[in-house]
């Protein structure tokens, strides 16, 4: 299972980013092996519009199952929705307490956007 | 002759300059309200309504039995309005800004513009004035379609005075650019300047002449006086701050009426405007 989490640091004990469409990057977590990635996401933080859904096509792409991240607004959730992808929301936590919570079951996944969009 | 009566600020007083030039006008004239966010013209104008007219705009909408998921619509957009993923294309109408290049450029033709209902134009008399007024429908986030066909009620033949949306964005822009000549309202404080120097920049960049008028003016030493000498912008009217304007204002009435003293001075900014072109 892979997972992506949004943040603005470059390591596990880095702390969860609680933007998702302009988060600077996603630190891309591989459950089986422990082992992450980066996935930079400069080009959507200053999008003057749509960050959201471009950031959850950019992580899409990396084919993830699973999303963490602080906030997530209705278009991105739409996206990650047809995608097939879960949104876990916690607090601005490091990664590592992040993803020890999500092994643990103490994250749920969101049956919505829990905060709403930019531009309604 | 289209002259745009703008500001880069909001509050500043150009519906009231609007309704007063119109009423002042010695000639036919059409107002258009073109501030189609929250259009207040007809509290001054009171006119006759005498048609309205239903305006949409083009949205593109997919045909899943055609769409490959190939992606090409989403890559084309500008305004990250369509996304495809998984091989599934989802459209967000309100970031869309209708300009068509995912239909084009669709491989398998899965697309096709719809047309999405924005707002509402209405046009009516009172006395010499042909007034006209877009209103966009609550919730909607994309107003220069709609400004645009309320521009398209222009009189060719005779003078047109568009009340403008503030701020110097697509609304401001789409507005001026269609016009002559415009008037930039201001008020003597230095959030006026400071605005008014942000719509100065955009007008200029646009290459419509202006001139600029100044709402509330008081005794005290002012900050835009001195700006337009050193720009070399003129100067077209000072509307001094009087409580009888601020009385007729909240009745609704314009305030030629009630400082009828204004009404040579207005009648005569077109003139000056059109000797600016």
């Amino acid at each position: 299972m892979k997972i992506a989490i949004s943040t603005s640091g470059e390591d596990l004990s880095a702390p969860v980013d609680t933007r998702f469409g302009r988060a600077p990057r996603f630190l891309i977590y591989h459950m089986e092996t422990g082992t992450f990635s980066l996935k930079e996401n400069k080009q959507n933080l200053n999008a003057a519009q749509g960050a959201g859904i471009q950031s959850a096509a950019c992580v899409c792409e990396e084919q993830v199952d699973a999303v963490i991240t602080g906030n997530c607004g209705p278009k991105a959730f739409a996206v990650l929705d047809a995608a097939g992808i879960k949104v876990y929301t916690c607090g601005s936590t490091a990664i590592s307490e992040a993803i020890d919570q999500l092994r643990q079951g103490q994250l749920h996944p969101a049956d919505e956007a829990n905060v709403e969009g930019h531009w309604v | 002759m289209k002259i745009a009566v703008a500001s880069g600020k909001g509050g500043t007083g150009k519906t009231t300059l609007s309704c007063a030039m119109a009423f002042a006008a010695q000639e036919k004239v059409t107002l258009l309200d073109c501030d189609v966010e929250e259009p207040n013209s007809h509290f001054f104008i009171r006119p006759e309504i005498e048609h309205q007219e239903q305006v949409f705009r083009p949205v593109p909408a997919v045909d899943e039995t055609k769409c490959t998921g190939c992606g090409e619509c989403a890559r084309v957009c500008q305004f990250n309005a369509i996304v495809t993923v998984n091989g599934k294309t989802l459209v967000f109408n309100e970031l869309c800004h209708s300009c068509g290049a995912c239909v084009r450029i669709c491989p398998t033709g899965a697309l096709h513009e719809v047309d999405q209902p924005i707002g509402q134009i209405e046009t009516g008399r009172r006395d010499h004035v042909r007034f006209v007024s877009g209103r966009l429908d609550v919730g909607q986030a994309m107003s220069p379609p709609l400004i645009r066909r309320t521009l398209e009620q222009a009189d060719a033949e005779s003078l047109t005075i568009v009340d403008c949306p503030p701020g110097t964005s697509c609304p401001y822009v789409t507005a001026v650019k269609a016009c002559d000549a415009a008037l930039l309202v201001t008020e003597p404080t230095p959030f006026g300047l400071h605005d008014l120097k942000l719509a100065v920049e955009t007008i200029r960049d646009l290459g419509v002449p202006f001139g600029v008028a100044v709402n509330r003016m008081t005794e005290e030493k002012n900050p835009i006086q001195a700006y337009c000498e050193a720009e070399g912008i003129p100067l077209l009217i000072q509307i001094p701050e009087d409580r009888r304007a601020a009385e007729a204002y909240s009745r609704g009435e314009p305030i030629n009426t009630v400082m009828p003293e204004l009404n040579e001075r207005l009648a005569q900014i077109p003139e000056q405007l059109k000797a600016m072109i």
